[in-house]
C-alpha cells in the first residue's frame, strides 16, 4: 500500500459491539500508526477490554470492519488468521500463563508451534526473552504459581514477545503492581518499543502510564472514541474527559511527568527495576 | 535475501572478519544456527563482526550475534562490531545487556527406577493415610457445625438448602429415572433368558424386586449423584477458593462450613432417599414392562408375584442406606473443594479425585451395610 496508508497498522471502521440490548460501541473509528503507543482509556464498563479483544479477534462485533496490517481480521480464513496471529503479541491482565508449564516453556509454546528449530536454540531464545523483560535468569525454570504478580506480568510479556511481533496488545499492564514496579514496567515497555520497533495498543486506567509512554490516547466516552494526543485531550471540554485528566490523580500524574522528564535521561539508562 | 554468515580474511594484517548478511529473523534462526555452529571458529585472533549487510534483525537474530560474539571471546579472540546501522543499535543494546549468561535446562521429571517405584508406593500409602485422617477431621468439623445448628436452628440457611435440593434432586430426576428404567429392562431381559431354561420365568419378578429394591436402585442413584453433584460441589467450592471467596467469607465473619457445606450435605441427605425411591419405582416399571413384553407376564400377575417375593424390610434396607451415601458424597465433594490450591489445574484434578473417592467410599459402605444386615438377619 502506498503513501500514507502504509503507516496505519490497525484500522477500525464503524465498529459496533452489543451485548443483548446494551450497545457498548456505537460506530467507533480508530486508527493506530506504526511505531506509536496508543492508550485506550474510559470509565469502567465503557468497553476498553472489549475493544481490545475485538481488534485481536477474540470477540466478534455486531457490525464494522477491522483491518490489521492490511488484513481484514473478521473475514480472513484460518490460514490467513494464523499468519496474522504471529504478528500479534498479547499480554492478558494477569499474564494468563499456562500454569502447568514453566516460564521458559510458556515462552517456547509459540516458538514450538510456528518456528521449527533445535531445542537448544529454542532454550537460548527463551532465556534471552526472560532477560529482556528484566526477569532474573532462574525465573525461566519457575512455574507461574511461584512468581509474584509483577513477575507474572513480565513473564506474560516475554511470551507475548516470543515471536517478535510487530504489534503488542496490553490489557491493563500495570494494574495490581506497586507504583515502583508499575513505573519500571512502563519504562520497560518504552524501551522495548524503541529497541524492537513495536506498535503498542494498551487498555489502561493508569494515568502515570498514559503520561509516561503513550503517544496518543483513545478515550471511550458516550459509546464513541475520541483520539488525540494528551495535550489535545487536556483541552477537550467533555465533562468526563475533564474530570479524568484534571482530577486530583490526573494533576498528580502530569506533575510527576514534568519531574520525570527532567530526570529521564538518567532513568532510561538505568536497568529495569525488578519487581 | 537469504541470511548468511561467512568468514573472510580481513584486508589488514592477521585479523578476520565475520560478515553477517540478509534477514536475521526468527524465521531463519534455525538455518543460521546450523551455519554458525558449522563455522570453524578461530582462537586468539582479532575478529570483527561486520553487520553492514544485515537487512532486518529481531531478538532471535540479535541473540545469535551475541552468542557468536561470546563464543569468539571465550576462545581468546578480541571481538569487535562494525558497520552497525543506527536503527539496529537499540535492539543490539537491549540483547547485549539483558541476554542470559547461561541457559538453564528445563526441570526434568525424575527417572522411574525400582527404588523409585517402591518409594512411590510408600509415598502414596502415606498420602492416603494422611488424607483419610484429614477427611475424618473435616467430618468432625462438619459434625460440630451441625451440633451448633441444632442449638440455633434459625441459623440454617433455608434458601441455600432448597436451592441445593433443587439442583441435586429435582434436576437429577430425568437422568436417574431414565437409567433406572433401562437397568430394570436389562435385568428383566437377562433374568428371563436364564430362568426360562428351568421353566421358572415367573421368578424374574423376584430377582428384579430383590435386586432393585435392596441394592441397585440406591447404589445406581448414589453413583449418578456422585458424578453429578459431588463433582459440582468440588468445582464450586474450588473455584471460590481460587477467587479467594472463601477467605472473604471468613473475614466477613461467616463460617464457610456453615454457609457452604451444611446446606449441601443436608440437601443431599434429604434428596438422595427420595431419588432412591423414585429410582426403585422406575427400575421396577422398566422390569415390569420388559416382563410383559418378553415373558407375557401381565401387570397384575407381576404385582402379585412382587408382593409375595419381597419381605417387609426389603424396601427399607435399600432406602436406609441413601442418607449415608449422600453424606459420604457431599462430605468428600466439599472436602476436596476446600483442598483446591490457587490454580485452574488443581480444580480439575481434585474434581476428578472427588468423584472417584466418593464412588469408592459409597461401594465400600454398601459392602459394610451388607455385612451388617446379614448379621442382623434382615
Amino acid at each position: 500500500m502506498p503513501g500514507q496508508t502504509d503507516d496505519i497498522v490497525i484500522r477500525v471502521h464503524q465498529l459496533v459491539n452489543r451485548f443483548g440490548a446494551q450497545t457498548v460501541h456505537d460506530h467507533v473509528d480508530l486508527e493506530v500508526r506504526r511505531g506509536e503507543v496508543m492508550g485506550i482509556v474510559g470509565g469502567s464498563g465503557t468497553g476498553k477490554s472489549v475493544l481490545l479483544r475485538t481488534i485481536i479477534g477474540l470477540q466478534h462485533p455486531a457490525a464494522g470492519s477491522i483491518e490489521v496490517l492490511g488484513h481484514d481480521v473478521l473475514r480472513s480464513g484460518d490460514a490467513e488468521r494464523q499468519q496474522l496471529d504471529q504478528h500479534f503479541g498479547v499480554l492478558f491482565q494477569d499474564g494468563a500463563l499456562f500454569s502447568s508449564l514453566t516460564v521458559a516453556q510458556n515462552i517456547e509454546v509459540p516458538l514450538r508451534e510456528h518456528c521449527p528449530m533445535p531445542e537448544t536454540l529454542m532454550n537460548e531464545i527463551a532465556a534471552t526473552k526472560v532477560g529482556i523483560v528484566g526477569l532474573p535468569g532462574d525465573a525461566g525454570q519457575k512455574f507461574p504459581a511461584q512468581l509474584s504478580g509483577g513477575m507474572r506480568k513480565r513473564a506474560g510479556l516475554a511470551r507475548a514477545l516470543a515471536l517478535d511481533p510487530e504489534i503488542l496488545f496490553l490489557d491493563e499492564p500495570t494494574a495490581g503492581l506497586d507504583p515502583i514496579a508499575a513505573a519500571a514496567f512502563d519504562r520497560l515497555i518504552g524501551d522495548l518499543k524503541a529497541s524492537l520497533g513495536l506498535t503498542v495498543v494498551m487498555a489502561t486506567h493508569d494515568l502515570d502510564t498514559l503520561f509516561a509512554i503513550c503517544d496518543r490516547v483513545a478515550v471511550l466516552v458516550d459509546k464513541k472514541v475520541r483520539v488525540g494526543t494528551l495535550a489535545q485531550h487536556l483541552q477537550d471540554p467533555h465533562p468526563w474527559i475533564q474530570a479524568y485528566f484534571h482530577g486530583p490523580r490526573g494533576r498528580a500524574a502530569q506533575a510527576g511527568e514534568t519531574i520525570a522528564a527532567d530526570a529521564s535521561s538518567s532513568a532510561r539508562a538505568a536497568p529495569p527495576v525488578l519487581s | 535475501m537469504s541470511p548468511t554468515a561467512t568468514f573472510v580474511a580481513a584486508p589488514d594484517q592477521d585479523g578476520l572478519v565475520l560478515r553477517a548478511e540478509g534477514d536475521w529473523l526468527l524465521a531463519s534462526a534455525a538455518e543460521l544456527d546450523r551455519r554458525l555452529r558449522a563455522l570453524d571458529l578461530p582462537s586468539g585472533r582479532q575478529v570483527t563482526l561486520d553487520l553492514g549487510g544485515i537487512e532486518r534483525l529481531d531478538t532471535a537474530g540479535a541473540w545469535l550475534l551475541k552468542r557468536t560474539d561470546d563464543e569468539l571471546a571465550a576462545r581468546g579472540n578480541a571481538v569487535g562490531l562494525t558497520n552497525v546501522r543506527a536503527n539496529l543499535a537499540p535492539l543490539l543494546d537491549q540483547v547485549w545487556t539483558h541476554a542470559a549468561g547461561a541457559v538453564l535446562p528445563h526441570p526434568v521429571p525424575p527417572h522411574h527406577t525400582l527404588t523409585g517405584f517402591v518409594a512411590r508406593i510408600g509415598e502414596v500409602t502415606l498420602r492416603l493415610l494422611r488424607r483419610a485422617y484429614s477427611i475424618i477431621g473435616f467430618g468432625g468439623l462438619v459434625a460440630e457445625t451441625f451440633a451448633k445448628l441444632l442449638r440455633h436452628p434459625r441459623r440454617l440457611r433455608l434458601p441455600a438448602l432448597f436451592a441445593q435440593m433443587e439442583q441435586a434432586g429435582v434436576n437429577a430426576m430425568p437422568i436417574v429415572g431414565l437409567l433406572s428404567f433401562l437397568i430394570g429392562v436389562v435385568f428383566a431381559y437377562q433374568g428371563a433368558d436364564q430362568l426360562r431354561r428351568f421353566g421358572a420365568e415367573i421368578y424374574t419378578v423376584n430377582l428384579l424386586g430383590i435386586a432393585i429394591l435392596r441394592e441397585l436402585g440406591v447404589l445406581l442413584t448414589a453413583i449418578i449423584i456422585a458424578g453429578r453433584s459431588g463433582s459440582a460441589f468440588t468445582a464450586q467450592i474450588g473455584t471460590m477458593q481460587v477467587n479467594e471467596e472463601i477467605d472473604a467469607l471468613r473475614t466477613l465473619g461467616l463460617d464457610p462450613v456453615e454457609v457452604l457445606v451444611v446446606p449441601r450435605i443436608l440437601g443431599l441427605a434429604l434428596t438422595l432417599p427420595l431419588l432412591a425411591v423414585y429410582a426403585d419405582f422406575m427400575g421396577l416399571l422398566g422390569g415390569c414392562l420388559m416382563s410383559w413384553a418378553s415373558l407375557g407376564i401381565l401387570i397384575p400377575t407381576f404385582l402379585d408375584q412382587l408382593r409375595s417375593a419381597i419381605g417387609e424390610w426389603t424396601f427399607w434396607v435399600g432406602i436406609v442406606k441413601a442418607p449415608f451415601f449422600a453424606g459420604i458424597i457431599a462430605l468428600v465433594g466439599c472436602y476436596e473443594g476446600f483442598n483446591v490450591e490457587r490454580s485452574a489445574d488443581s480444580v480439575g484434578r481434585l474434581t476428578t479425585q472427588s468423584v472417584v473417592e466418593a464412588i469408592f467410599l459409597v461401594i465400600l459402605a454398601d459392602a459394610a451395610f451388607s455385612i451388617l444386615f446379614s448379621l442382623l438377619h434382615i
